[in-house]
């Protein structure tokens, strides 16, 4: 009777669902790996490339394989200050895969709390956070990023304001939706008749019905973000060159690519394109068991 | 009809009035224009000479009135860098931006409509999946990446097509234009291939998304039970349908893709505004970093009423209301 009961249990049902697309569960173990590589940065990594002591500028710009002056090998060739690119990727997929996620998390708080207090206030409270949100979103997030980047200056703080800037929106507008719907149905009534209070009802009772669909949304959201972060880095805009994101590593690399030196730009390029990828197979496929429209 | 252009117009005129607000006050904050546009070992004559000449002196709302005033007249102030008017420098890379981004356009639909379609009819068979995977693939790749890759391969790689910059350009009723020229066409295919990709990712999904969709519907079921052909049925009743959200992205899309012209034209050298932006931003050149702002906003209101007269055009419900 137990065992029965967790068999069918939604998350349990959720996973074997999940887990019916190979290639997602492929890509969600991919995606567990560089987590754990990016977690694992300054233990794994062969050289701690914001330590100056250990670059050599001798070693600047060894092809992969290549030993170096120290003993060590280069698997992925060093860049143009020699430092090992198999340790500045893995540092630099920390901070691609930190600025990502973080600023995705804030914008959808902010998102969230500006969404169901739209939706519960109505009137013209709705109506002004509204045309903000139309606003904001009639301008594509690139353009926002880079003139808000242009008007701060650089640093991860400013980074992850920014993309918080161009994102949150988008889940104001989607949760306001969702709210709306939701406090139609009678358990809002039922918790109005107990005498909870508004911000109760609202955090305690919408929240958790609106915030589902919302989290799928917010995956694929992060690869945005992590790519957004890589483009501004790579203009030169986003972070600074003392924290070099995958975006800057890549920036770095540009000047060498025309005489052929390829592996500085193509390995943290080929890094940022698996954590892309693989966070937005998970999410399609999560949006996929999310769509009433295609069972 | 009418009545809903006019409230769409008066709302993007808004729009423009706080953007150039916002933009104007932020670029302000940046830092001291003085200390980057006058030569260093001038003496404090001189610099108060030029700082008078600038109108870097007055007040900040008095700076943004002298400021709205001259774009009304369609003056932006003179670059601080180039000394000559902001809006003509904007002005004369964008025509190198519209050329770029109308052809990433017209890739992106030229391949997306029909990939997508076949997309949506079978998806389970292994083209269908391996389109899929194709635009999943366009969707994930950084745009300035996957144009470092570009030049590597066909440039540096196989040499058949040039690293850089835009070449010689034709005139065309008094427009340069690189198109015309096999030379010019050389140069353009690259950034127009990279700019397009994203975008022909997003027309795959949204087509195969709208053949899924439409072919469960019962006007579908009902044209097959009358025994119309396959793919009569695909052009008369399913095309429609699914291009009019196409139009409208398409048309949405165009102001992201002149935005986006930015990345692109930086990794490939290509004279348009959005480099120039770049270059104005490192340069805190002010006033063609608000003329780029206020020319893209125009653009995008352009954008916004073509979209909604089409969507008229192509909607017979929108058009009764």
């Amino acid at each position: 009777m137990n065992a029965a009961a967790a068999a069918a249990s939604p998350t349990r049902e959720f996973a074997a669902g999940f887990a019916r697309d190979r290639v997602a569960v492929a890509a969600l173990a991919l995606l567990g790996l560089l987590l754990a590589a990016a977690l694992g940065a300054s233990w794994i990594s062969p050289q701690d490339p914001y330590d100056l002591a250990q670059l050599d500028i001798l070693d600047a710009r060894l092809a992969p394989g290549s030993a170096s002056s120290a003993g060590g090998i280069y698997w992925l060739g060093s860049d143009g200050q020699g430092r090992d690119l198999l340790s500045a990727i893995l540092h630099g997929l920390r901070i691609s895969l930190g600025v990502g996620i973080l600023s995705t998390v804030a914008a959808l708080a902010i998102g969230l709390v500006i969404g169901l207090v739209s939706a519960r206030a109505g009137g013209w409270i709705d109506a002004l956070l509204m045309r903000v949100v139309d606003l904001q979103l009639s301008f594509p997030s690139i353009l926002v990023a880079l003139i808000l980047l242009a008007v701060t200056g650089q640093g991860v703080d400013r980074i992850i304001v920014a993309l918080v800037v161009v994102q949150w929106a988008y889940y104001a507008r989607t949760v306001r939706g969702a709210a709306l719907v939701e406090l139609k149905r009678e358990y809002v009534d039922a918790a109005v008749c107990a005498g909870y209070g508004e911000a109760r009802i609202l955090f305690r009772h919408v929240l958790p019905n609106v915030l589902p669909p919302l989290i799928v949304v917010a995956t694929v959201q992060v690869a945005h973000a992590i790519a957004l972060e890589a483009t501004l880095s790579f203009l030169g805009l986003g972070l600074p060159i003392t924290e070099p994101s995958l975006g800057l590593l890549i920036a770095n690399g540009y000047t060498y690519l025309l005489s052929g030196q390829y592996w500085i730009s193509v390995f943290p390029g080929l890094a940022l394109l698996l954590a892309i990828v693989s966070i937005n197979l998970v999410g399609d496929r999560l949006r996929d068991m999310l769509n009433p429209r295609l069972h | 009809m009418l009545n809903h252009i006019l409230r769409r117009l008066c709302w993007s005129l808004l729009a423009l009035l706080v953007m150039s607000l916002l933009v104007f006050a932020g670029v302000y904050a940046i830092g001291n224009p003085v200390d980057i546009l006058v030569n260093p070992q001038a003496d404090q004559a001189e610099i108060a000479r030029s700082i008078a000449q600038l109108g870097l002196d007055r007040p900040l709302w008095q700076q943004y009135g002298l400021f709205l005033r001259g774009a009304l007249g369609g003056d932006l102030g003179n670059s601080f860098v180039a000394g000559v008017p902001a809006i003509t420098l904007i002005l004369e890379r964008l025509p190198a931006t519209l050329e770029l981004a109308l052809l990433a356009m017209l890739i992106a639909i030229v391949l997306g409509v029909p990939l997508g379609l076949l997309a949506g009819l079978k998806p389970e068979s292994w083209l269908g999946r391996a389109i899929m995977a194709g635009s999943i693939l366009g969707f994930s790749l950084p745009t300035f990446w996957v144009g470092l890759m570009l030049i590597l391969l066909f440039s540096v790689q196989l040499g058949w097509l040039p690293t850089t910059g835009r070449g010689p350009t034709v005139e065309l009723l008094g427009i340069p234009v690189s198109f015309l020229s096999w030379e010019g066409l050389r140069h353009l295919i690259l950034p127009a291939a990279n700019l397009a990709l994203f975008k022909l990712a997003l027309l795959i999904r949204l087509v195969r998304a709208g053949t899924r969709e439409a072919m469960l519907q019962d006007y579908v079921r009902h044209a097959r039970a009358k025994g119309v052909a396959e793919h009569a049925i695909l052009r008369v009743h399913v095309l429609p349908n699914i291009l009019i959200p196409v139009v409208t992205v398409a048309g949405l899309e165009f102001g992201s893709l002149v935005a986006f012209a930015v990345v692109t034209e930086t990794v490939f050298a290509w004279p348009g505004m959005g480099k120039l932006l770049i270059d104005s931003i490192g340069l805190l050149d002010r006033p063609v970093i608000v003329a780029y702002l206020l020319v893209t906003v125009c653009l995008f209101i352009l954008i916004n009423l073509a979209v909604d007269l089409l969507y008229a055009a192509l909607d017979p419900r929108v058009r009764a209301r």
